[in-house]
């Protein structure tokens, strides 16, 4: 430009409020004006994309009448697999998930073909006028019955530890304990149990829904909301049989994904990226409710088995855990799931000798995906249950037990082979333990329950240890583009995706840090693949770690860059500049940050710069089972007081008080938010979320009046979140900052154990009523009824400790 | 305003398929339109599509999650589940219409924005709403255990559930001298 824009007066100085900047969305949100993809002006040549679903849980596909469909009002377009240029795939690691069905039907919901009419309910009309011809076959609808017939979607794989206490290895390798040498063993003690485990509908608030524009250089732009645009753009590419470089998928928002717009989302690009490309208009492709929830993926359920055996004190010496996670028809991101529950098998816990295998499940129904935890909470449950059974038998508080079972400094290697290296989860629980009023809370419920023969109360303080990183390792890498304009304003992209965690909110926040400039200078705009590109999905909590590292990098470049300029051009000691307030100073100089970016331009220095980052020293062997899959751990707590009612089995949360590990917060008014949510979210999961299917294999609960997410009547009346001070991250992390977006929902397993101690109660904490999840209503009361009728006057039978 | 195009952009092989239109006039956020539709648009569509007040979120479809709701003669009503034409000289508010038209935000507004009471947004301006009829219900008690009894068709899966309690009682305040 040949004259510049005057530069603008600095802003004021925001350095005491930054750190708990407001959402960068804030003002759209609560003015409505914030868009989604659903919100945008029509296009003036407009279709809108309906799918007609498979009606059988597996059957061979013998044909399709779709006359009636093609003949219906308003339709422009009908597409079926044999209209699709390129490869008819959209798994995301291994292939199975055909775009549309082509010879069988492998899920009740499957997509088979689409329709483009010029109105969604013109499309949605002709959908129903269309002929499936199929023949059903035998359908796999049992996650345990598929393990027994080898109906896998992918092998099984083994964790598997001895420690110097095995049977027989004791003597020769004396070296290797890390137990009090000479401790004798004691008396053997084993619990065993299974655990039904139920799945979970993601139930974003905004369904799935993609919107492709053909453009005129054969082009395609996707604006989707999903967590992971340049898997979009890939997918695309291969089904339309066009090169990467010709497809932009952009993601400004999302009203809500928690994994399920991780893999689940790349359909619905395709679909209207094949829709727009073949009809050389723009396709909108918004999934109604019904067939979101029959359509997509959900959390796995896992059905597991767990078997231990302790010492006098509760303490565990063998630990043998099995997994089966249920995939549903394709692997999808099953691997990872799988394998994530498996690390997490021994939640914060020393687990002695252990063995854990993980099964891959594969029946006919939706694939299962990515759900906030990524199998992780499904991993710890077993394990917690077993907490809890090892109390009851000993006649210990469940509490001490988990204390007595933790990684210390003397057992901190986990059963694949990480070493702990930040011991915060005893003092986090010894701190909570008397923030919460643990022990006179204790006594108070005790004796409340012996007074009231109805109404039972129940408590729980469990952990959380979560790792973080991707257990691909490849993912753990990021992108950023930064550029600065001559009025000093400030403008970051990167691959993160923005679905109301505040992502986009901490990476501004890490840049204006970078520059220690005014937040209201540093403005982000939407993901798109053309701007960075190769990006990893918002997933695996990973988002500010990543994107925020390589927000940074590319911030630092400018700020060498800017400090080279006037350690040069005013003569200043380079060694004495630094950015303070808006300024760049140094000793008796300053400039403002406005003025240094002009004369930068007019120097003719370059006022842009990508950024990178990939995460150091994570490794792991499949082959051995061993290695260290993650960069740190988060932990958390949390105690949560119920209330049942033994005669309808309806149950009430009273009162949850958590501690939990974000090292230094990057916004602790987003974790806080982060951290209550994933409560919640946990916490419908393990108790009111229930999935039905029929005997055939369909989904009943298609909608919110038959699957229940928590209400605002479900949030405890006593909620207390705090966050652990004064324990940065031990690794280089953002700032010495931990992810946050899953770990809390694990916090959640407190409120199933609480349930579960309430029901001990019943009796006077002898037994440790199995109680499957979700622990609906309904389970409570047949939990309670199986106690009523086992029980006699007398003590428990021997062995009804384990359900 | 006066808008006439069509109900939809559908062209109907079968004219006997093609419902009636009728004349509806709705005062929208103090702004009267008069609008020729179908019978069995429902109002949430009608803002959405025909006049592109597009605040107001399709959630679930079935009036079961609140994204939709909007103030209907001052009750908070779901515009999903309401045929426009029985909105038919109805004053309604959306959220569009929360603000004064110079801008400075509703009560409500500034409070969900004080107390960081969404997540991802998607649900926040049928809460706004919802919170906004029971704050000017005098029928309703301002306890806690009321409020969320009243607020219970807003679902949010977020699970913001806490600030945007906390908003609520903050706007209470403002609006009513609450506690």
């Amino acid at each position: 430009m040949r004259k510049l824009i005057p530069a603008p007066a600095p802003l004021p100085s925001d350095a005491a409020t930054r750190h708990s900047a407001p959402h960068d969305s804030a003002v759209a949100h609560v003015t409505g004006r914030a868009i989604y993809v659903d919100d945008l002006p029509a296009h003036a040549r407009m279709g809108y994309l309906a799918v007609g679903l498979s009606p059988h849980a597996h059957a061979r596909l013998d044909g399709l009448t779709l006359d009636a469909v093609r003949q219906s009002p308003g339709v422009i377009d009908v597409i079926t697999a044999a209209d699709i240029p390129g490869r008819n795939e959209v798994g995301a690691v291994y292939p199975g998930d055909p775009l549309l069905a082509e010879r069988e039907l492998r899920y009740a919901g499957q997509p088979v073909f689409a329709v483009v009419a010029t109105d969604l309910v013109s499309a949605r009309r002709a959908v129903d006028k269309a002929v499936i011809h199929a023949t059903p076959l035998p359908a796999s609808l049992d996650a345990v019955e598929a393990i027994a017939q080898g109906l896998t979607v992918l092998p099984v794989h083994h964790h598997e530890r001895a420690t110097p206490l095995d049977r027989g290895s004791a003597m020769k390798n004396n070296t290797q304990t890390r137990e009090a040498p000479g401790e004798a063993p004691a008396a053997s003690h084993c619990v065993s149990g299974t655990l039904s485990i139920g799945g979970q509908e993601h139930f974003y608030l905004e369904g799935q829904i993609a919107q492709a524009e053909a453009l005129d250089d054969d082009g395609i732009r996707i604006l989707t909301s999903s967590q992971h645009p340049s898997e979009v753009q890939k997918l695309v590419a291969e089904v339309l049989d066009r090169p990467l470089h010709s497809i932009v998928a952009e993601v400004r928002r999302m009203g809500g994904g928690f994994g399920g717009k991780e893999s689940q989302a790349a359909a619905l690009g395709a679909m209207a990226a094949l829709a727009a490309a073949r009809n050389h208009c723009t396709v909108r492709f918004r999934l109604p409710r019904r067939d979101d929830m029959l359509m997509t993926g959900k959390r796995h359920p896992f059905e597991t088995h767990y078997e231990v055996t302790t010492d006098d004190r509760g303490i565990l010496r063998d630990t043998t855990i099995s997994l089966i996670g249920n995939c549903g028809h394709s692997p999808d991101l099953s691997e990872g799931v799988v394998d994530r529950a498996m690390f997490h098998a021994d939640n914060a816990y020393y687990l002695g000798n252990a063995r854990v295998t993980g099964h891959r499940a594969m029946t006919h129904t939706a694939s299962n995906t990515a759900f906030r935890g990524f199998g992780g909470p499904q991993g710890m449950m077993p394990i917690e249950a077993a907490m809890d059974d090892i109390a009851r038998r000993l006649g210990l508080d469940p509490l001490d037990v988990r204390k007595r079972n933790l990684y210390t400094d003397q057992k901190d290697e986990t059963h694949y082979g990480q070493r702990l290296d930040q011991h915060l989860i005893g003092p986090l629980i010894d701190q909570l333990e008397k923030q919460s009023d643990y022990r006179h809370r204790r006594q108070a419920i005790t004796a409340f329950n012996q007074e009231n023969p109805i109404i039972k109360r129940g408590l729980a303080l469990t952990p959380v240890k979560f790792g973080i990183s991707f257990t691909a390792q490849h993912l753990n890498q990021a992108g950023a583009l930064l550029a600065i304009y001559t009025d000093g304003s400030v403008l970051i992209n990167h691959g993160g995706t923005e679905m109301g965690q505040g992502l986009h909110t901490k990476v501004c926040q890490i840049v204006a840090r970078v520059f220690d400039i005014p937040l209201g200078r540093v403005r982000i705009s939407a993901t798109r693949t053309d701007k960075v590109p190769n990006t990893s999905p918002t997933a695996a909590s990973s988002g500010a770690d990543l994107n925020g590292m390589a927000a940074r990098d590319a911030a630092l470049t400018l700020r060498a860059r800017l400090l080279d300029l006037a350690a040069e051009q005013y003569r200043q000691p380079r060694d004495s500049l630094t950015f303070s307030d808006g300024q760049l100073i140094a000793d008796g100089w300053s400039m403002p940050w406005e003025a240094l970016i002009q004369a930068a331009y007019l120097k003719r220095v370059p006022l842009s710069a990508t950024g990178f980052y990939s995460t150091p020293t994570i490794h792991y062997d499949k082959t051995t089972g061993k290695g260290h899959p993650f960069f740190y751990y988060a932990y958390g707590a949390a105690v949560s007081e119920v209330e049942i009612d033994t005669l309808t089995g309806e149950h009430r949360l009273r009162r949850v008080d958590i501690l939990h590990d974000v090292g230094d917060s990057l916004n602790p008014a987003i974790d806080r938010g982060q951290i209550e949510g994933g409560f919640i979210q946990g916490a419908g999961w393990l108790t009111t979320e229930e999935l039905k299917w029929d005997d055939k294999g369909t989904l009943l609960t298609t909608g919110p009046a038959t699957y229940k997410i928590p209400a605002y009547s479900d949030t405890p009346p006593v909620f207390n979140v705090a966050l652990l001070e004064g324990h940065p991250c031990s690794q280089a992390t953002i700032y010495r900052s931990k992810a946050v977006g899953e770990p809390p929902f694990m916090l959640a397993l407190s409120v199933w154990s609480a349930l579960r101690d309430a029901l001990s109660s019943l009796t006077n904490y002898t037994t440790s009523p199995a109680l499957d999840v979700p622990a609906t209503p309904e389970r409570i009361l047949l939990a309670v009824e199986a106690i009523k009728s086992a029980s006699t006057p007398a003590a428990c039978p021997e062995g009804a400790d384990h359900g | 305003m006066v808008d006439t195009t069509p109900a939809t952009a559908v062209q109907h092989a079968d004219p006997a398929a093609t419902p009636r239109l009728h004349d509806v006039e709705l005062t929208i956020n103090g702004q009267t339109h008069h609008l020729s539709i179908e019978p069995n648009v429902v109002l949430l569509d009608a803002l959405r599509e025909r006049l592109g007040l597009t605040g107001a979120k399709k959630g679930c479809d079935h009036g079961q999650c609140g994204a939709c709701t909007v103030l209907v003669d001052g009750r908070s009503m779901n515009s999903c589940l309401m045929l426009a034409s029985m909105a038919d000289g109805c004053d309604i508010t959306t959220v569009e219409g929360l603000a004064k038209p110079d801008g400075t935000l509703h009560p409500v507004q500034q409070a969900f924005l004080e107390h960081d009471a969404y997540q991802c947004g998607y649900c926040t301006a049928g809460q706004m709403m919802s919170a906004t009829a029971i704050l000017n219900d005098p029928s309703i008690e301002r306890t806690d255990a009321s409020i969320k009894d009243a607020m219970s068709g807003n679902i949010c899966r977020c699970g913001a559930y806490k600030n945007i309690h906390d908003a609520i009682k903050t706007a209470d305040a403002r609006l009513n001298g609450g506690e």
